[in-house]
């Protein structure tokens, strides 16, 4: 494990309400190689987001918190890091892509004056240089007339282009690890497609790791090769992409397996996981998926299973002998 | 840019069109005939019938409307009853006093209310918040007659440290040359009057502050909450850069826009309604010459004195929305 870089251990992440401590990410552990692509899949309010912000320290303050475990990155634990040590961080080692591109640029600054910003705070660089990284930056991510857009807002963008601004943002300092937030959700497919593959691309030529983060998996299918499936702050299921896709251990990675959509079934009615993702803290025992589990068991509603097995590693009961 | 402050401007032309036939009906708008109002009741039908044929009543009514709109382009704004004198070169000083009141008072109140705003949304649900809005509901419900009395009180009679009224020294007076006396004493090179003027100017500056200093805190503070909420506040954090940045750079630009419009209505009503202060602190500004001309019923010098208080609201509120285009580039487009 010596190679990875960004290593997540037994993290808790809790937010503090007027209803108590309801916890966001419960003990999760995994790590990132150096230019590793990892997928993070679940559905919304399984704590994929709350572990990337753990990780970046943007939690929203003072109700987040990270109550327990480790963030290591090279060798070094940043989850209770002062807030100026991890300012000299954020943007420059680590960087985040987030969802909405519509929202995430500011809208009363121009597109040169947000791309040059975090050249400026983590780089020293005279202006002339600021502007031409920024424009080698529009160009890496495909962008054209590259020299006007700096002078241009987010308004006169579109979607595609202004989440390709976000990832020339992102990777204006080189960064080490990118965390990409479910970045191609809320675009079109065609231009979700382009985003996938800028993001290879980057990934090949620049050798950044990228935490991606979404809920489509067949979207984790076509960049990833190691993917950490995640239900109720917890992972349920780790390994390979292929085995994963083929032999599925835990029911709810089997149950995001059938339901995309598939262009040649035949049947009319599409599949869907009965149930919905519980409310943190609302299942005191036993297995989180079991309310909505096809193959429950009696333990299931007592005893929460271990997260085991080796490579491809489930927390179910129906493989923990297999370990 | 350009474009944008054009159509803007050009949009100024009915709006004025439409103030001056407002301020025109006003003479209209008074019970009975406006020479017998203005002649008083014991007043004969032939100095009436004279009075209205000098002023032109005897004609149509649009024929009077041309005429009054002709002699406010010429810049003719008739004249006083009370003294005979042209209302046009009585009325500069006095809205002088009222512009330089309501200039130092608007500066106080946006410097404080906008950074008790930003930091209260800031330092959300701490002490800091709650005091700073505590303090601005006070200042919002503080009567102004009361604050006045309450600082010459204190500051004039008990401590001595400031004049209690007037806008200079009664022994000293200020040559002078726009009027504004800050710059007019700045201009002469006399310091010592400056500092005079200054200390006359605090106190009812800071007593007509505190309104406004209140209603721009709150707005600042929910303004600026919702844009800290934003997603690009966390682009921005994201990037490392620091917080007092975020706040001061990025998030209070985006919420400018709404407290940006109340500092004009704020400064437009300044402009026009200081009556209380100006009556308070013995301060020869606008609102105490029309209503000393409405004690005096000198009907002429009150439309004159609207029509010039609803000009310079309507100025304040173009500069805002030239402001408007400045601060956000998407208005521009609209």
């Amino acid at each position: 494990m010596s190679d990875s870089i960004l290593e997540v251990s037994n993290l808790r992440t809790s937010f503090f309400t007027d209803d108590g401590e309801v916890p966001a990410v419960d003990g999760i552990s995994f790590s990132i190689k150096e230019g590793e692509i990892l997928g993070v899949v679940g559905e919304s309010g399984c704590g994929k987001s709350v572990t990337s912000l753990s990780i970046m320290g943007l939690l929203p303050h003072p109700q987040g918190k990270i109550v327990g475990g480790q963030i290591m990155y090279e060798g070094k634990d940043i989850s209770h890091l002062k807030e100026a040590e991890m300012r000299k961080l954020r943007g420059n080692d680590l960087a985040m892509i987030f969802q909405e591109p519509m929202t995430s640029l500011n809208p009363v600054f121009t597109i040169g004056e947000q791309l040059t910003e975090a050249i400026r705070l983590h780089n020293h660089m005279s202006k002339q240089e600021q502007n031409n990284r920024a424009v080698e930056l529009l160009k890496l991510v495909g962008l054209p007339r590259a020299t006007e857009l700096l002078k241009e807002y987010p308004h006169e963008l579109s979607g595609g282009m202004r989440q390709r601004v976000m990832i020339a943002i992102a990777m204006s300092c080189n960064p080490k690890v990118l965390i990409a937030d479910e970045p191609t959700t809320a675009l079109d497919v065609t231009i979700q497609a382009q985003i996938l593959d800028l993001m290879l691309k980057l990934n090949q030529e620049t050798h950044t790791a990228i935490m991606l983060i979404t809920h489509d998996l067949g979207v984790v299918a076509q960049v990833c090769k190691r993917v950490v499936v995640m239900y109720g702050g917890k992972i349920v299921e780790e390994g390979d992409v292929k085995d994963i896709f083929n032999h599925p251990k835990h029911p709810y990675t089997e149950g995001l397996i059938k339901s995309i959509p598939d262009l040649y079934s035949k049947k009319d009615k599409l599949y869907s996981i009965k149930g919905s993702v519980p409310k943190p803290g609302s299942i005191k025992k036993g297995c989180l998926f079991a309310p909505r589990c096809d193959y429950v068991m009696d333990k299931c509603k007592e005893q929460v299973p271990e997260l085991l097995g080796s490579g491809h590693k489930s927390r179910c009961f129906l493989h923990q002998d297999e370990a | 840019m350009l474009s944008y402050s054009i159509k803007r401007l050009l949009m100024l032309v009915p709006v004025l069109l439409g103030m001056t036939i407002i301020v025109f009906s006003i003479i209209h708008a008074i019970p009975g005939n406006p020479a017998q109002t203005i002649l008083g009741t014991k007043a004969t039908p032939e100095a009436i019938h004279h009075l209205n044929a000098s002023l032109g009543l005897d004609k149509p009514l649009y024929v009077q409307y041309f005429t009054y709109l002709k002699d406010v382009l010429t810049g003719n704004l008739g004249t006083s009853i009370q003294d005979n004198n042209a209302i046009a070169s009585e009325i500069w000083p006095h809205l002088a006093a009222t512009i330089e009141l309501s200039f130092a008072a608007m500066l106080i109140a946006v410097i404080i209310g906008v950074n008790a705003g930003i930091i209260s949304a800031w330092k959300k649900n701490s002490v800091v918040d709650y005091i700073a809005m505590i303090v601005a509901l006070i200042g919002v419900s503080m009567p102004i007659f009361w604050l006045g009395l309450l600082e010459q009180w204190i500051f004039s009679v008990k401590l001595n440290w400031l004049p209690s009224i007037g806008q200079t020294d009664i022994t000293s007076t200020v040559a002078p040359i726009t009027n504004l006396y800050l710059v007019d004493t700045l201009l002469e090179g006399q310091f010592g009057q400056f500092w005079m003027v200054v200390r006359h100017l605090i106190m009812p500056a800071v007593a007509l502050a505190t309104i406004p200093m209140a209603i721009i805190a709150r707005m600042t503070r929910s303004s600026m909450l919702e844009v800290l909420g934003s997603d690009y506040i966390r682009t921005a954090k994201a990037k490392g850069q620091r917080m007092g940045w975020i706040v001061y750079k990025y998030a209070l630009k985006n919420a400018f826009i709404p407290i940006l419009t109340v500092i004009g209505l704020q400064t437009g009503l300044m402009l026009g309604g200081a009556i209380l202060t100006e009556t308070i602190f013995g301060w020869p500004g606008i609102g105490l010459y029309v209503y000393n001309a409405i004690q005096a019923r000198d009907y002429p010098v009150i439309q004159s004195g609207i029509l010039i208080i609803a000009f310079m609201f309507i100025m304040v509120n173009f500069i805002v929305d030239l402001l408007y285009g400045l601060i956000d580039p998407r208005i521009k487009y609209r």
